[in-house]
């Protein structure tokens, strides 16, 4: 029966249920702007690791190192794109 | 007439007008000379629906040189307003669009495709592989950048063309400075290229990583292919960027969003930002194959292998990743503060470093070596030292503080010619020598290449060393006149004699092919530079499966150690071979992409919906389609072996 039961993508959709709770927190209580992007951030980032992980199967296939490298270069990227840009239009604008 | 008038160019001149008339005669000539001579079936089944990568590379190869005589006929217009103070050759109006369009041509589609081509033609024949990993993508590919230099092309007698410079800041590119269409053609043909330059980058990736020849681990394939690699990954994640800042843009001009005005909570600082975050990175996209290709021409002429391999591979890696950090470089003076610029110069300089190595490697491959001045090796070895002025002038643009003195000077025009013209420039020239035996059997006549050489070498220096000059007296770029007083007036001369040379030099390459082509021995020559990789392992003119028999590779030069060393390259018997099928879907498909940029640059709703819905049709088309390639039979592979005089084993 343990075999039958895919327990690990019931647990991840439930978890996912949970992120998708959690997150709608910022809707219905009140609370700073901070707080609020906080937790949007968070759960966004973590549902789409949940995503990855548990229904596309990243860890899955036999090159699953590639996957996770490039999954990571590209954050990487990512984040030196936007808070680069930040940095120069915003951070530190002087005009 | 009203309906037409649209279409009239906005700042006509005599010059336009012929251009008009000598385009529709050339094209009128092109259309009666291929029905003359039969061939429109030939260019259908040979050419236009090949999803052979040789003849897409080849293909590239031939636009890229069109394109490389149009913007080099625009940098001569410059240079020759230019050459005297007060000149009223052009006016400047003229002047803005000829550096426009020369910048986006030389850039996008001229050096892009070029490096495409080499890619397209040696990559897939380096790995041993018999075609790239999705043919037909590949065919797309072409077609789109095709159709998007046709586009960016047919602006300067429709309508008008980009006159904002080649990297179009807004608000100046916006409606209210440039109210012609000229800047709907900017951002909607280079859309229509870079999306076809994003699928070769995912093609070629895919390929390099999938379809190596059995034994050809990451660490033993060639220095181009490699370099290819690392590029494709530059492009994969820096076009994107383009593309939504060109849609961006796109939306700013048709659909009056705000996103790159003054007023309204637009950010017009934001295009210049999102520019660069592609522009920087897309230097590295030319700059890394050129560093490749180099690689690949020295190692054979000197008769040593590449120095310093591991060290090659990983400053090109990092140079991949470096290239990502630098961006804001482009503006130091638009108003950061200097901690900010000093984040920024620092992570510009430390590119020099993985640079420097490999400018050491090329050295030291070359030491000891026993070099042959082939023409190829000519343009490596002027490389060498010319590039690397180029990157010292580089390391001083790249500090901020003195930036300030630089920045939109002719010092900065000099600087970045310096760097593309011996990299990208002598690159391409240098491998499309190497290369020409193997792509048309016969080899290139020596002489009048090392003439060409030398008018491009010398012609290149007397037009841009000046510019460093008169850029640190202060003279502006993109300035159409300067008066007589600010003694530019001699060394401007200079740099137009120069400019002359260097269109010489191009007269030359053509009539060097026109002439090998009616003189040269057309014997087939499989390995006519005694070279190393696997690309010079099969037959000339290389049979469309590449292979008969895949090879098997246990060294990093496996082409080499089988000629010197006795390792057996093709083990094992014909097997029957599994290639794709042409198809006229791509091009057909790029041609509806053309009516759907060519609606939107004239706010034309009804073509660019019907383009659009062509462009589904043919994706759905491909969805539902059943195509299983086809088979060339061991009997077929025996006769095309044998016609070539046998397999090397």
């Amino acid at each position: 029966m343990k075999e039958l039961f895919p327990a690990k993508q019931v647990g991840g959709f439930v978890f996912s249920l949970i992120l998708t709770g959690v997150a709608l927190l910022v809707y219905y209580f009140n609370m700073s702007r901070a707080v609020g992007l906080t937790i949007l951030t968070l759960t966004a980032f973590i549902q789409a690791a949940v995503q990855l992980v548990v229904f596309m199967h990243a860890r899955e296939i036999e090159d699953s190192k590639s996957v996770f490298t490039t999954i990571y270069y590209a954050i990487i990227i990512a984040l030196v794109t936007i808070f680069g840009t930040l940095l120069c239009m915003i951070w530190g604008w002087n005009y | 007439m009203g309906y037409f008038s649209r279409f009239a160019v906005p700042h006509p001149s005599p010059a336009i007008y012929a251009s008009m008339i000598a385009i529709a005669v050339t094209v009128f000539l092109i259309i009666a000379g291929i029905t003359y001579f039969k061939k429109w079936i030939y260019l259908w089944d040979g050419w236009i629906t090949t999803v052979d990568h040789k003849k897409i590379g080849i293909m590239y190869l031939i636009s890229a040189l069109l394109m490389l005589f149009r913007g080099g006929v625009d940098a001569l217009m410059m240079r020759a307003q230019l050459a005297v103070p007060d000149n009223k050759l052009l006016d400047s109006q003229h002047y803005n669009e000829v550096f426009s369009t020369h910048g986006v041509i030389m850039v996008l589609f001229m050096a892009m495709p070029y490096i495409m081509g080499l890619m397209n033609f040696v990559v897939p024949l380096q790995i041993g592989a018999r075609d790239v990993a999705f043919p037909r993508l590949n065919a797309v590919s072409f077609w789109l950048f095709f159709m998007g230099a046709m586009l960016f092309n047919l602006s300067f007698v429709i309508g008008g063309s980009p006159d904002a410079g080649w990297s179009s800041y807004f608000p100046l590119a916006g409606n209210e400075f440039s109210p012609h269409v000229g800047t709907n053609y900017y951002m909607i043909s280079i859309q229509i290229a870079g999306i076809g330059t994003l699928m070769t980058g995912i093609n070629f990736l895919t390929t390099i990583l999938k379809m190596r020849a059995p034994g050809m681990t990451l660490m033993r394939m060639p220095m181009f292919t490699w370099a290819s690699l690392t590029t494709c990954i530059i492009i994969i994640f820096a076009f994107p960027v383009l593309t939504i800042a060109l849609l961006m843009g796109t939306m700013d001009r048709l659909f009056a969003t705000k996103f790159f005005t003054i007023t309204d909570g637009g950010m017009d600082m934001l295009w210049a930002n999102l520019f660069w975050v592609w522009g920087h990175p897309e230097v590295y996209i030319l700059i890394l194959p050129a560093f490749g290709l180099f690689s690949e021409i020295i190692p054979t002429f000197s008769r040593r292998n590449i120095y310093g391999y591991t060290s090659m591979v990983a400053s090109m890696v990092l140079i991949s990743f470096y290239s990502f950090l630098v961006w804001t470089h482009h503006f130091f003076t638009m108003g950061q503060t200097a901690y900010v610029n000093s984040i920024f110069s620092i992570t510009t300089m430390i590119i020099a470093i993985p640079t420097g190595i490999k400018i050491f490697n090329w050295l030291f491959t070359m030491w000891r070596g026993r070099i042959r001045f082939t023409v190829p090796m000519l343009y490596c070895l002027a490389f060498i030292p010319l590039f690397t002025i180029g990157g010292v002038t580089g390391v001083m643009l790249a500090m901020s503080a003195a930036d300030y003195q630089y920045h939109n000077t002719m010092f900065l025009v000099a600087h970045f010619h310096n760097v593309i013209i011996p990299g990208v420039v002598f690159a391409v020239l240098g491998a499309s020598t190497y290369y020409w035996p193997k792509m048309f059997g016969f080899v290139l006549n020596e002489k009048i290449g090392k003439l060409a050489f030398w008018f491009l070498v010398i012609g290149f220096c007397l037009a841009f060393f000046p510019m460093y000059i008169t850029g640190l007296d202060g003279q502006a770029r993109r300035m159409y006149t300067y008066s007589e007083d600010t003694g530019f007036g001699p060394w401007n001369m200079v740099a137009t004699i120069g400019a002359v040379c260097m269109a010489i030099s191009f007269v030359l390459i053509v009539y060097m092919i026109y002439y090998s082509i009616r003189n040269a021995k057309k014997e087939a020559v499989s390995d006519p530079w005694d070279a190393r990789n696997l690309e010079w392992a099969t037959h000339t003119p290389v049979p469309e499966y590449n292979f008969a028999i895949i090879p098997q590779v246990n060294s990093r030069e496996a082409f080499w150690d089988a000629k010197y060393k006795g390792h057996p390259l093709f083990k094992g018997d014909y097997e029957k071979i599994h290639m794709p099928n042409n198809s006229g879907v791509p091009f057909l498909m790029s041609l509806f992409f053309f009516a759907l940029g060519f609606g939107l640059v004239f706010s034309m709703w009804y073509l660019a919906i019907c383009g659009l819905i062509g462009v589904f049709i043919c994706m759905a088309h491909r969805s539902f389609e059943q195509d299983h390639g086809r088979y060339i039979s061991v009997e077929e592979i025996k006769e095309t072996e044998a016609k070539y005089g046998g397999t090397h084993k």
